[in-house]
């Protein structure tokens, strides 16, 4: 038997990622702000997302938001009621939204021309493990924790809360009621993501998210 | 569990790789994977078999190397290897850092191919 080594060097998600730089382009070309939103399931995102929606409209602005579950559409349908263009992706089982996915739904998605939308969203399948390693072209990845999962959500899912840019701490009315830490859950982020921005929401009740809305706004205006 | 197309990337990758080797049978990958890559190393072995069926590379073993972590440290300027992946402070100093220069890798370093068979073409 003859065996030798044949050198590769090759990323496994290589695909992926060049994909995902052909959509970074994309999105800076079009003057668009790209968010991936991604969080456990139940942790509110679509909540967070239709309020967001809706308030960055009340301001003026464009945004659509691309939506991915394993299956049903009930997500965008609740998103649609913010007025916002919204499309579902259904990933069949699939645990992670990928670059591919993300350029064909927007290619077929006749309503929209990235060019008329100042903010896309893009909310991610429920799962804090697999979507870390996929890259959408996004300009900011959001971590997404709530007051009833536990402070220490960050510590056991470091790699997603190490690669976001900004981090929200959701339903923050129901912090008394879940005796949540909060001096902890900051502390942890910070351990895990150094100098990260956190912002404290409550889609229910509003708070916090004229600074979350800020920051979106802000975010865009240093970006163009 | 994205695993198993993880997995599945990989045999598409080394069979593309080892076409170049007419008649040679792969007998092992070998991979890098960082600690912050986000591959569960017994679920990507589980995988590996289901993956490596009616393939190629069917009884292929799957070698990983393991990267910790490095990071490096403004104060020190130097780079910094953490022990874990629970605290991104330079293990020296103990300032907080941001800076990571290794532990996100997710690669195919290199395969071993028997080319007894192709050595016979």
């Amino acid at each position: 038997m003859t065996t030798r080594i044949v050198e590769l060097r090759r990323g496994i998600l290589r695909k992926n990622d060049e994909l995902a730089a052909q959509l970074r382009q994309r999105y800076h070309t079009a003057g668009v702000l790209v968010l991936n939103l991604v969080s456990s399931p139940g942790t509110g995102k679509t909540t967070l997302l239709e309020r967001t929606l809706r308030e960055l409209r009340a301001r003026g602005a464009r945004a659509a938001a691309l939506v991915g579950d394993l299956e049903t559409d009930n997500d965008a349908r609740r998103l649609a009621s913010s007025g916002a263009p919204v499309r579902q992706i259904n990933t069949h089982g699939i645990c992670h939204l990928d670059a591919e996915m993300i350029g064909k739904h927007l290619d077929g998605w006749e309503s929209v021309a990235l060019e008329a939308v100042d903010y896309l969203f893009i909310e991610n399948v429920g799962n804090l493990v697999c979507p870390s390693s996929y890259d959408l072209g996004e300009k900011i990845r959001v971590a997404l924790l709530s007051v009833t999962e536990g402070e220490d959500k960050p510590l056991k899912y470091p790699t997603l809360f190490n690669s976001a840019d900004a981090a929200v701490i959701t339903k923050i009315d129901l912090a008394a009621a879940c005796e949540f830490n909060r001096d902890l859950a900051l502390a942890n982020i910070r351990e895990i993501r150094p100098g990260i921005r956190v912002f404290e929401t409550s889609a229910k009740t509003g708070a916090g998210m004229d600074e979350w809305l800020n920051y979106l706004v802000e975010t865009r205006s240093d970006a163009s | 569990m994205h695993e198993l197309s993880i997995a599945s990337s990989i045999v598409e990758t080394v069979t593309e790789a080892a076409a170049a080797h007419p008649g040679a049978r792969v007998t092992s990958v070998r991979l890098r994977i960082g600690a912050l890559a986000g591959v569960v190393e017994d679920a990507l072995e589980f995988c590996w078999q289901l993956a490596t069926e009616d393939t190629p590379l069917t009884g292929a073993a799957l070698e990983v190397r393991r990267l910790p972590v490095v990071v490096h440290c403004e104060r020190c300027n130097e780079d910094q290897e953490l022990t874990g992946v629970q605290s991104f402070r330079c293990p020296r100093c103990g300032e907080p850092t941001v800076d990571l220069r290794q532990g996100r890798e997710l690669e195919i370093e290199s395969f071993e191919i028997d080319d007894q068979a192709e050595e016979k073409l």
